[in-house]
């Protein structure tokens, strides 16, 4: 069919039909701001969303306040004292080395999140620049761009993961870095398809007309107005980056003792399902599942309260 | 519709010569190259130098990149040094299988998941959709390892139901012993019905509210009528391009599956080959499962246009 305009070519995958078409009706007030208000309502009113907020906060508040009240010692191995099974002093019981299981819960809940976040914040941040210059230049540029997306997106992301940790030595800064450089891949797509729609706006023709440079008018005008793609994207980014650092654990690739992980402590603990000490599984596992549902409910609340297609 | 199929086909093309790219990329960042990393940390300069030239390691980078693009399209994707096999009889090999389980476990998935998210649809902020949504959502958040060994635990070693481990050898294997492909089938099955349904139940939520479904109601229709005969086939247009998009998870999904359950694919070579530091090998793999995705996707999109004639008439990207 002879109606490919010069248009960056689209495929009809979901990310960018879905990015295309989750777009409001245009309006003349200041649109970002109006809408952000909206959406911070439906979002109050959504329970689910709500519950995984406040999920969320108690369990930075476990992790982060925790241990400066729950002290426990997370450096030095007690043998004398591994495995004791949940008890007075011990109210999760120790582990194989020794170490308090509620206090390491604290501290690889820390490791875990700060790799959550940091490596949505990589991907985030890599994908919003990569599909907002894509969408707004257009064209073969546009068009190349979005092919190498969909050439790192075709490799599986666990493999392409399996590979770096064999080749990088895993530490936090670098999973950080290379999760979010597998990561940013998906907000590319999704802010290059808004930035489509959003580059058409008469405020964005208005300040193109006055003169207002390409930088300027994808920081102000694009990004700003792409915030909730963004914030719901980004949300779906944390839970993921803790399930491929927990799974990256397993497989052995993970950060490397002492310094503790959920990811770590859950894959250690599976060696001893067959001993009875349900204390080195359960918490662990527990923890990481609970934390990635809320991130998922919120990041679904979000996605509703800024009107987008509920697909993911 | 032949517009349509010569672009998409073109960058298709484009793609995969930027995943070997990638590839070629991948085994530039190896410590010391690709000689260092197949000779042995303790190779002397001499023996390097000496595998360089040999290999035409010691030519500029593009020509490196030449040499190793058309050694690949003729089917020479290396040797593994490990293994004292070359890569390309060694995916033969394992490649099929990992197509099988993957296969298997997605056809099963799609079986279960379609019916499930209509069925959420039209249950809609009921308790059963509630507790359906919630095991969906604590499903694909728990690790997938650890849903394995779950399974393990309490269908294998607590309760002798299925073997723990996944028939070893050829496919003649999992014929004579079918019972030991449930445990890994099955892990691979919840974590793709967990996003599956959820995919379904917002697909079919968003056709519910079309004209056409008010129209059928109005004229009488029940409501399994509407949901079968009118939404199904609307909303599992989408699942098509689902499809091609969600391989790449899949397969994820079976590396981590065939490591746990020993079942000999492209996924358990992959790990094994992580840890024994086998290069050849792991790009060897990378590069024939991005070219499996690319050429995934391209069908589905291809076959999302045969069934949906708006992708075909339209600007396509504008069917959703």
């Amino acid at each position: 069919m002879a109606s490919s305009l010069p248009e960056p070519t689209h495929e009809p995958t979901h990310e960018t039909a879905r990015a295309a078409a989750s777009e409001p009706v245009p309006s003349t007030v200041p649109e970002a701001s109006r809408r952000r208000a909206v959406a911070l309502e439906s979002f109050l009113d959504n329970r689910l969303a709500i519950a995984g907020l406040v999920v969320i906060v108690l369990l930075v508040l476990f992790c982060f306040v925790g241990p400066l009240v729950y002290h426990t010692n997370q450096v030095n191995t007690r043998l004398a004292m591994e495995t004791l099974p949940p008890g007075p002093g011990h109210p999760l019981g120790t582990d194989d080395v020794g170490y308090d299981v509620l206090g390491r819960l604290m501290v690889g809940g820390q490791t875990s999140l700060e790799v959550g976040v940091g490596a949505a914040l990589v991907a985030v941040v890599v994908g919003v620049a990569w599909g907002a210059v894509a969408g707004y230049v257009g064209g073969v540029v546009d068009a190349l761009m979005m092919r190498i997306v969909d050439a790192f997106l075709s490799i599986p992301v666990l493999f392409l993961l399996l590979f770096l940790a064999t080749v990088f030595r895993p530490s936090v800064p670098m999973l950080i870095g290379v999760v979010g450089l597998t990561a940013w891949l998906i907000p590319a797509r999704l802010v290059r398809g808004e930035t489509l729609t959003l580059r058409t706006r008469e405020y964005v023709q208005a300040a193109r007309t006055m003169g207002v440079k390409a930088p300027t008018i994808i920081v102000r005008h694009i990004v700003t107005n792409s915030v909730g793609t963004i914030l719901v994207n980004a949300t779906f980014q944390i839970a993921d980056a803790i399930l491929v650092v927990a799974a990256l654990s397993f497989l052995g690739l993970g950060i490397p003792p002492p310094a503790a992980n959920w990811g770590a402590m859950l894959s250690n603990g599976l060696n001893f399902t067959y001993s009875g000490y349900w204390w080195l599984v359960y918490p662990a596992g527990i923890a990481i599942v609970v934390t990635v549902v809320a991130f998922n409910l919120v990041g679904d609340g979000l996605r509703d309260a800024f009107g987008m297609d509920r697909r993911r | 519709m032949i517009g349509y199929l010569v672009r998409r086909v073109g960058q298709s093309i484009v793609v995969l010569v930027l995943v070997t790219m990638i590839v070629f990329g991948l085994e530039q960042l190896l410590p010391g190259g690709p000689a260092r990393a197949i000779l042995g940390t303790h190779a002397t300069p001499t023996a390097v130098a000496a595998f360089d030239r040999q290999n035409g390691l010691d030519a500029s980078l593009p020509q490196q990149y030449w040499t190793w693009l058309t050694g690949v399209v003729r089917g020479n994707l290396g040797f593994s040094y490990v293994l004292n096999q070359s890569v390309v009889s060694l995916l033969g090999e394992r490649l099929p299988k990992t197509a099988f389980l993957a296969g298997v476990s997605t056809a099963i998935a799609l079986v279960v998941a379609v019916p499930l998210g209509l069925y959420q649809a039209e249950r809609r902020n009921h308790l059963d959709d509630y507790a359906v949504t919630t095991l969906s959502f604590v499903l694909y958040s728990t690790p997938a390892f650890w849903l394995a060994l779950l399974l393990i635990e309490f269908l294998a070693v607590r309760n002798h139901v299925f073997p723990a481990e996944a028939p070893q050898g050829g496919f003649s294997a999992i014929v004579a012993d079918p019972k030991a492909m449930v445990l890994p089938v099955l892990t691979i099955t919840l974590v793709t019905i967990a996003a599956f349904s959820r995919y379904v139940r917002s697909s079919a939520l968003d056709q519910l509210t079309q004209d056409y479904v008010r129209m059928a109601r109005s004229k009488g229709a029940s409501k399994g009528r509407v949901l079968v005969t009118h939404v199904l086939r609307n909303a599992i247009l989408p699942v098509v391009t689902l499809l091609g998009v969600y391989l790449p998870y899949i397969l994820s999904g079976t590396l981590i599956t065939e490591e746990i359950f020993n079942y000999p694919g492209v996924g358990l070579l992959f790990f094994d080959a992580a840890t024994s530091q086998d290069y050849p090998v792991l790009l060897g793999v990378v590069l024939v499962v991005a070219t499996a995705t690319v050429v995934g996707s391209l069908l589905a999109d291809i076959a999302y246009a045969v069934i949906d004639p708006r992708v075909r008439y339209h600007r396509p990207g504008g069917a959703s």
